[in-house]
């Protein structure tokens, strides 16, 4: 027979009532431990090696294997519903501190923050970049051209002969000496010159710039304004062609509802020519026909100045001044806000139209 | 041009009744652009007849001139009427207001007492009845105007009146005759040609001697005499109410009749006094120096290229731009020399501009007149004159006749339909253009010969426009073409873009200015007599004598408008600009090119050639503060260090590495301006500006700008994408004592160059002065952090590495670490 030696103090403790009595203390330990601190606290009592749970428990080798064998069960299971106990506690008392972290962690979320000033784009260059953009989609490329031109670039190819009663109507700022037979660009047009030289059909190009006509500064004239030229040459182009691209057009710019409408006008480099207006449903003054600009079949003398046979090829050409589409899209109602650089109206449209 | 619809409706079948929608809706369809359409006399209502003045008691005792005048308006009726204006007599005709009558303002009129007399009506002005603001006197109308007749109807009141701008393409549109024509069009009504119905004068023996020299400058010159006017015979109300609507004012029978009949027909016309000509009229380009004195009392020298009438005693005229003094009309003229002929529009044209001085006249013979019209003119003007005034027309008419007959357009019927994408019929083709008043042969393969008044269609496209513009712009269908595949935007374009979003989310605001200069900004900026920003490119016309040249940099602009938005209140302002500036140079003047052909190569490079270079640039500028003070706390204020960020801005956004070095260059602060250097090439500075520059533009102290040339900027390449290595850095600090004049920009370089491979960063996080580390010294100190990328780098490696840099630091510098 094996000998037993056991300390029958500690033996006691593995009864089943003890043990149930150590439950109930854990129990009500863990329930009265107001946080995590007291919990922390009491925890040594009940869970730790010095409990007097496990102390006990170091007896159970001594037992006889029957009784060993049942007192080893009772004392796993009071281990671990304490254990749990103590877990769930734990768990609770957490998720009450961190609630009440965070809610002494609340600010005024209504305070200002505006510690970085926001900067924009000016609305001419924000139009212009969309209009390009529409046209790029199309597969169109954006040509440019200098603003200081050869007069010949500016009148001469473009069929306004220098006798030519346009010529004088135009208001150009001329530029010294006369022999340099420079002006500031009146049109963007130019740049339909210079991209016929550059290259051969089919063109497909848009040109967005600065242009200069001799006016002075008031609510609807400035010596500055902005225009976007639209040059298409190609095999088979004709006046409907022109037609669909101004009504696709004028509806990314103006809305679905968008089209155009044309009376017959002239222009020496555009034969036919017209004049269109754009169908704007969201006009600040309520739906209507608003002028928006000139268009038409590039005349063939035109073709010809720059080395394009009329006979093989056809071409529109549209334009229309930048101003003036903000002034019908956006309700501008005195061009010397654009004009002046003020923070105030270029910080309203920020960085997209 | 301004026209009465009443002499419209003359030539054309009006539709009754007939509503302002409708007439201008014609007109635009035909491409006339519709200025106003506006009822003249429609806020006049009834009663209003015409009277004669019998009686005037000129009352006195008032503070001005009043009158108590007995007026007839009817067969038994007479009235009194008070009235306050002197500028008629008795037995003149006026229009009288009657008690009822409701003038223009709501004016009612009524039967009142005034000045101790009952006033039973009200004797009226042009103003009064809305007839032109000429208030200075009651409108007193020719003695044959009817007493009791209804003043509305003799007025012409309620007359529709139509004001249109005239493209330059349609001269002949500037005529009641080519207005009627394209309403008639527009309406799709019937036409009935004015010249028509004018009985042309017999022919006889030249009533004049005429001589033409130039038969190119003056292809056809017609004249004829009526004689015994009597001068006192007034224009026909009719007549001037006409005239005056379209902006002309009555001065005589015979100048008004020559007026009348331009605006009818569209052919100008003079109205010489017979008996003041000496000699026979000889038609001529003038003489170097000669000198004529026009009707407006101007005297002119001629130049070789304008075209004169001239008599024996000089020129007498400048042809086609205004009559001379000296043969004018009188008032007792008794014989008139009427004339009317055509001019070569390039020369009236030039002349016109040689003598700034467009006149009704120049402005038809320059858009081009119809050449008939000579004739069917002088005899409706001698008609007239006849009538009117009582002459007598002389036998004859003078018609010297060098007219190159036209030739007729090719057109092949299928091309209009080409043109516009619109299926026209061979036969609609045909219509169309005999509509506008071609003479068509052919029927698929057309001969058109176009009318005298269209000198403006020369080419198969112009009749195809007018093929689309009679069948209707509106027919035209909207078909989308498809471009060919595009290479996108190109990378200058994206370029710019990109830097101006990227300073735009900086904070700065896009603020574009008028490009136009004062050089004398160049004096206050402080800039040396040789800086090439003085050689700027110089307008001969500016807006503004101020500001007579372009910009060679973005800055003037740019301050002009920080000090705008500054004095509008706005302290802390940050504003940037992306545009061209304009480099003046010596290029070579352009070749001569025509318009026949292309030009050749070596044409086209010499053209381009001579348009200076346009780069692009970009520009900062700001004041006050550059992050405010708020709640939490103090606010920052802009420095030069914000100015130099926004070129590293502008060059990591263009992917191209910028350095930055100390530099001089007026109108930055001569210790606070960084030159911003790409391969060893300055391409702008960044700065704080001299505060006497800012002072003198009257900008607070402290403004700071930047300005780069975007052209310098070399292409970024295609970026090489860097290893990453996941192994943790080791981060060591070094702070190292250099004398004050050592930019820290050496120092870092120094560091980094030799810090070897495995250097990751360098970055300067502090400067510190003071008595620490003596005089004429500071420490930077700076965070090195170092990193392998197959391993983690032992504490000896990375002290070894340290020490390194800071070897090469003193070497180059004279850095010590500092304790």
């Amino acid at each position: 027979m094996t000998e037993y030696s056991y300390d029958p103090k500690q033996v006691a403790l593995l009864s089943p009532d003890s043990l149930a009595v150590a439950v109930v203390q854990a129990h009500a330990a863990f329930a009265t431990a107001a946080d995590l601190d007291v919990l922390a606290a009491v925890r040594g009592a009940h869970v730790g090696e010095r409990a007097p749970l496990n102390q006990a428990r170091r007896e159970l080798g001594a037992l006889p294997p029957q009784a060993r064998a049942d007192a080893g069960r009772r004392v796993n299971a009071a281990r671990a519903e304490i254990a749990q106990a103590y877990e769930r506690r734990l768990d609770e008392l957490t998720a009450e501190r961190d609630q009440r972290v965070l809610r002494d962690e609340l600010v005024d979320v209504t305070l200002p923050w505006d510690r970085r000033p926001r900067g924009a784009r000016h609305p001419l260059t924000l139009i212009a970049d969309r209009i390009a953009d529409v046209f790029v989609g199309m597969g169109y490329e954006v040509a440019e051209g200098p603003e200081v031109e050869a007069e010949w670039l500016n009148f001469d190819a473009l069929n306004i002969g220098p006798d030519h009663p346009t010529r004088s109507l135009m208001d150009t700022f001329f530029l010294d000496p006369p022999e340099s037979r420079l002006v500031l660009r009146t049109h963007t047009s130019p740049v339909q010159a210079r991209t016929m030289l550059a290259r051969t059909p089919p063109i497909y190009v848009i040109c967005p710039g600065r242009t200069y006509r001799t006016d002075e500064l008031d609510a609807t004239h400035t010596p500055v304004f902005g225009q976007v030229e639209g040059l298409v040459v190609d095999r088979g182009i004709t006046m409907a062609h022109l037609k669909g691209t101004l009504d696709h057009f004028s509806r990314t710019m103006f809305g679905p509802k968008a089209r155009t409408r044309w009376r017959p006008s002239y222009f020496p480099f555009t034969e036919p020519s017209a004049e269109f207006d754009v169908w704007f449903a969201e006009h600040r003054d309520g739906p209507r026909w608003a002028e928006w600009g000139g268009c038409g079949m590039v005349n063939p003398r035109v073709l010809v100045a720059c080395g394009i046979d009329p006979s093989e090829y056809s071409g529109f050409a549209f334009g229309m001044g930048l101003e003036r589409t903000l002034q019908i899209r956006h309700g501008v109602s005195d061009i010397r806000d654009v004009v002046e650089g003020d923070v105030r109206f270029t910080r309203a449209f920020g960085m997209e139209l | 041009m301004r026209v009465a619809l009443s002499w419209l409706a003359e030539f054309v079948d009006l539709p009754d009744p007939v509503t302002t929608e409708q007439i201008d809706a014609a007109f635009v369809r035909m491409g006339l652009e519709v200025e106003e359409i506006a009822t003249v006399g429609a806020d006049v209502h009834g009663p209003l007849v015409i009277g004669a003045v019998l009686e005037i008691e000129e009352l006195t005792g008032f503070k001005k001139p009043i009158r108590f005048c007995q007026v007839r308006v009817g067969p038994e009726q007479i009235r009194g009427i008070v009235c306050g204006a002197t500028n008629f007599v008795v037995g003149d005709h006026v229009v009288v207001a009657m008690p009822g009558a409701v003038l223009p303002g709501g004016f009612e009129i009524a039967a009142r007492t005034t000045y101790g007399h009952v006033s039973d009506g009200m004797i009226c002005s042009a103003r009064e009845l809305d007839l032109g603001a000429d208030a200075t006197g009651i409108l007193v109308l020719p003695a044959d105007s009817r007493v009791g007749a209804d003043g509305v109807a003799v007025l012409g009141l309620n007359d529709m009146v139509v004001e249109l701008a005239i493209t330059p393409d349609r001269g002949y549109c500037l005529s009641i005759r080519g207005l009627a024509r394209e309403l008639a069009l527009g309406l799709r009504v019937a036409f009935r040609d004015p010249a028509a119905a004018i009985v042309p004068l017999r022919d006889g023996p030249p009533p004049y001697d005429v001589r033409v020299e130039d038969t190119v400058g003056c292809d056809r010159f017609v004249a004829a005499v009526v004689d015994g006017i009597d001068p006192s015979r007034p224009s026909p109300l009719w007549m001037t109410r006409r005239l005056a609507t379209a902006g002309v004012r009555s001065i005589s029978l015979a100048v008004d009749v020559t007026n009348y009949v331009m605006l009818e027909l569209g052919q100008p016309m003079h109205a010489f006094d017979r008996d003041r000509i000496q000699g026979p009229i000889v038609v001529r380009r003038a003489a170097a120096g000669e000198r004529v004195r026009t009707l407006d009392g101007v005297e002119r020298t001629a130049d070789p290229e304008d075209l004169l009438l001239t008599d024996d005693s000089g020129p007498i005229g400048l042809a086609a731009v205004m009559g001379g003094l000296s043969t004018e009309v009188v008032d007792s003229t008794r014989a008139v020399l009427l004339e009317a002929a055509h001019w070569d529009p390039v020369t009236v044209a030039r002349s016109a501009r040689r003598h700034r001085l467009v006149s009704e006249a120049s402005k038809r013979f320059e858009r081009g007149v119809d050449p008939e019209m000579t004739r069917v003119a002088v005899a409706r003007a001698a008609a007239l004159l006849v009538e009117y005034g009582g002459g007598r027309a002389l036998a004859g008419v003078l018609d010297l006749d060098h007219r190159v007959p036209g030739r007729p357009i090719q057109l092949d019927a299928e091309l209009p339909a080409q043109v516009a994408g619109v299926q026209y019929p061979p036969e609609s083709v045909v219509a169309a253009l005999t509509d506008i008043g071609c003479a068509v042969e052919g029927s698929t393969s057309l001969a058109v010969l176009p009318p005298p008044w269209r000198p403006d269609l020369t080419d198969p496209a112009d009749l195809c426009e007018e093929v689309t513009r009679v069948d209707g712009y509106d027919a035209v269908p909207s078909i989308l073409p498809l471009a060919p595949a595009g290479r996108g935007l190109t990378a200058g374009q994206r370029r710019r873009r990109s830097i101006g979003r990227a300073l735009a989310e900086a904070g700065y605001v896009e603020a574009p200015a008028y490009p136009f200069l004062d050089p004398g900004i160049f004096d206050v900026f402080g800039l040396g007599d040789e800086d090439p920003r003085r050689r700027a490119v110089r307008l001969a016309n500016p807006v503004s004598e101020q500001e007579p040249a372009m910009r060679t940099t973005l800055l003037p602009g740019l301050l002009k408008t920080l000090a705008r938005n500054h004095s509008r209140g706005q302290r802390d302002v940050a504003l940037f600009e992306l545009g061209l500036v304009f480099l003046g140079g010596d290029q070579p003047p352009p070749p001569s090119l025509g318009v026949d052909r292309r030009p050749d190569e070596a044409e086209t490079s010499a053209l381009l050639a001579s348009v200076p270079p346009q780069p692009w640039h970009v520009a900062v500028a700001l004041t006050g503060q550059r992050q405010p003070a708020g709640w939490w706390g103090s606010g920052e204020t802009s420095t030069w260090g914000d100015a130099v960020e926004a070129a590293r801005i502008v060059g990591a956004t263009a992917g191209v590495q910028l350095s930055v070095r100390a530099g001089q260059h007026p109108p930055w602060h001569p210790g606070r301006c960084a030159e911003l250097v790409v391969a060893d090439r300055v391409v702008g500075r960044a700065g704080e500006l001299h505060p006497g520059v800012l002072s003198a533009l009257e900008l607070p102290r402290g403004v700071c700008a930047m300005e780069l040339d975007l052209d310098a900027l070399p292409a970024a390449g295609v970026v090489p994408a860097p290893t990453i290595s996941a192994f943790p850095p080791a981060l060591v600090d070094v702070a190292l004592v250099v004398p004050l004049g050592v930019p820290a920009t050496d120092v870092t370089q120094a560091l980094s160059d030799g810090a070897g491979e495995w250097l990751e960063t360098v970055r300067l996080f502090d400067v510190f002065t003071g008595i620490q580390v003596g005089e004429g010294r500071r420490s930077l100190a700076f965070a090195l952090s170092f990193r392998a990328p197959d391993r983690t780098l032992t504490t000896a490696e990375v002290t070894a590495a340290r020490d390194a840099a800071v070897a090469e630091a003193r070497r180059r510098t004279g850095a010590e670490l500092r304790g």
